[in-house]
């Protein structure tokens, strides 16, 4: 497994009341697998990404990803887990603007164990050329469409050689032939051994997943 | 992560903001160009005082005679005729530290030459005067022993006489009279300039003392208003003052217990005090300078503070691929420090500018230390980190959810 929750609760505090976001969720993902986290909104199905994402912390439960315990970790550890084990894709894709597709992919290199410069320049430059985007390497995201604009930010998600990729609706910027096109890309990762969680709420796209979770009200029905 | 994409980040945030970012040195610059300012002047100021110092002439000793107390009415100081040339000749003598000693006797009077007269200080020495005020002549010659002995009607001019009643002729070899005796002119002092106290030194005539005491004041006494000493270096000055001391107190026959009938003034002395006071200005105006670094630095803690909100979102970004607190801290502390150390070096070079137009201006000698640019970058890149630490502290802290979030 390499990802494995146990009974993981989110709650959060709005005012005076106590909001349960997440409710005693189990999951375990393989090694290689393609989920799809479908739900309405407000289901929990957002919350669960971030703790898988280790961008928030449960308020109890245990979280292994990779084989280590990461639900008791501190701001900088889990920014180093982040750096080593995880790529995430955004709705809006989350590219620095005013700075270039090849300086986005560039990225996660500067954190973690920064590697050099003439290391990082080659490293991101082929997962470009992975991603097609050989020719736009210089552009700037808003000088690229939004198919672009979310291969490059994938570039990015996989430059580190994550364990897990995280995409947070990945298509829902996305007309229907560049959706089409980022989850072929996406199956193409997985075949060659990349776990990927992805969070959707649009079932031809939950299609292209290995298997699909549906949430409601913080759980998994 | 590592030094050199950060700084290339700071630089690329700070040019995206151009107008901003100049602004916000703009606080910077002006304290820094003051400080430099006022630092070069002040030290420059400090030079000129040494200087003036040293054209008095090096480990410098005045000897007055004291207050005269005549059935309880007392003079000032000098007011007793109590030292005289034996005084300066037995000092000369008997106390060993001493490079050069000349009586100095003070008087004034109107002289004239042709057409022009000009009134003016007439000082009467002894050769040695050149040696104890390190005053030679810059044409012309020096008068000599023999010249005292006999009371020669010779005498130096200063530069300015040169100027007021020779009408920049050369004056060596002619003739001047004061209170209608003639006075061959044989040579011309070196220029000195203004006296520290704002006297002109070249205003003056100087003679053999024998000549001035006389001829022109027609007295048999040898009183003098104070003795000149030369002393061999600094170290010597406190004992030779207690030699001197000890040897008028016996010539003079002063008893154990009374008062003593002379003053002993060590210029080096008064040199400390004026130099001292002239750094305590210094200070207290660099004190004033540094407080307009002070609210540059604050303008700088705002606009860093503006900025991590403009980029909270970036911030996400970064955190969600892997930043550490510590990283984005030195991102935002880095553009501070890139803001402040920019506005500190362009103030140095203001400043170093405005202290030499000063000089120019003003002739004031201005002096650019490399210390006081050091001082001034050190101080601006401090206070860069010192009110940079908060915005950047804020940065570090955000929630990455939070960050991602805003729009």
């Amino acid at each position: 497994m390499v990802i494995d929750i146990q009974q993981i609760r989110k709650v959060y505090r709005v005012g005076e009341v106590d909001v349960t976001a997440l409710d005693d969720v189990s999951l375990g993902v393989a090694r290689g697998d393609f989920v799809a986290i479908m739900g309405a909104s407000g289901s929990g199905k957002s919350t669960l990404l971030n703790i898988l994402g280790c961008l928030d912390r449960p308020s109890s439960g245990s979280y292994r990803l990779d084989g280590i315990e990461v639900s008791g970790m501190g701001p900088d550890q889990l920014a180093n887990v982040r750096s080593r084990k995880l790529g995430f894709i955004f709705q809006n894709f989350n590219l620095l603007s005013r700075t270039s597709a090849l300086e986005n992919v560039e990225l996660p290199l500067l954190y973690g164990n920064p590697i050099g410069h003439a290391a990082r320049h080659r490293k991101a430059l082929a997962m470009l050329e992975r991603m097609e985007l050989g020719s736009r390497v210089h552009h700037f995201p808003g000088q690229l469409s939004g198919g672009q604009q979310q291969r490059v930010a994938i570039a990015r998600a996989l430059v580190n050689d994550p364990a897990v990729i995280l995409a947070d609706e990945p298509t829902g910027n996305l007309d229907s032939r560049s959706s089409n096109e980022i989850m072929k890309l996406f199956q193409e990762v997985n075949a060659q051994g990349l776990t990927i969680i992805m969070v959707t709420h649009e079932t031809d796209v939950a299609a292209f997943a290995r298997r699909t979770l549906q949430m409601r009200d913080g759980r998994f029905i | 992560m590592n030094i050199g994409p950060t700084i290339k980040v700071a630089f690329r945030a700070l040019r995206r903001n151009r107008v901003r970012s100049a602004l916000t040195s703009l606080g910077i610059i002006i304290g820094t160009a003051a400080v430099i300012a006022v630092l070069s002047v002040g030290q420059g100021a400090a030079v000129m005082i040494q200087s003036q110092i040293g054209s008095m002439g090096s480990n410098l000793l005045l000897i007055f005679p004291g207050s005269m107390n005549n059935s309880g009415v007392r003079s000032g100081s000098g007011g007793q005729q109590s030292l005289t040339v034996a005084d300066g000749e037995t000092i000369a003598r008997e106390c060993p530290n001493i490079v050069a000693l000349s009586p100095m006797i003070r008087t004034g009077n109107q002289v004239v030459y042709g057409n022009n007269n000009w009134s003016t200080s007439i000082q009467g020495v002894t050769p040695a005067f050149s040696r104890v005020r390190n005053w030679n002549v810059s044409s012309g010659d020096y008068f000599t022993e023999a010249d005292v002995r006999t009371g020669a009607r010779v005498c130096l001019v200063g530069a300015t006489l040169v100027t007021q009643l020779f009408l920049d002729e050369n004056p060596v070899g002619q003739s001047i009279r004061i209170r209608n005796i003639p006075f061959r002119v044989i040579g011309v002092l070196e220029p000195k300039g203004t006296a520290a106290w704002g006297q002109d030194q070249d205003d003056t005539i100087v003679m053999p003392w024998t000549t001035v005491r006389r001829v022109l004041q027609r007295s048999p006494f040898s009183n003098v208003n104070n003795l000149l000493v030369s002393v061999a270096s600094a170290e010597d000055i406190a004992t030779a003052t207690r030699t001197i001391g000890a040897i008028l107190r016996q010539s003079h026959r002063i008893q154990e217990g009374s008062d003593d009938d002379f003053t002993i003034t060590d210029m080096a002395e008064i040199a400390k005090t004026i130099t001292s006071v002239s750094s305590l200005m210094t200070l207290l105006l660099s004190v004033i300078a540094s407080i307009s670094l002070l609210v540059g630095g604050i303008g700088i803690m705002n606009i860093m503070l503006v900025s991590v909100t403009e980029r909270t979102r970036e911030i996400g970004i970064r955190m969600a691929v892997g930043a550490r607190q510590n990283d984005i801290m030195l991102q935002f502390l880095v553009e501070a420090l890139t803001l402040s150390l920019l506005g500190g070096l362009i103030g140095a070079g203001l400043g170093a500018l405005a202290a030499n137009v000063v000089s120019r201006v003003n002739h004031w000698p201005v002096l650019v230390s490399v210390q006081s640019i050091g001082l001034a970058l050190f101080f601006s890149s401090a206070i860069g980190v010192f009110f940079g630490f908060y915005p950047a502290w804020r940065a570090a802290r955000l929630n990455p959810i939070d960050c991602l979030r805003h729009e």
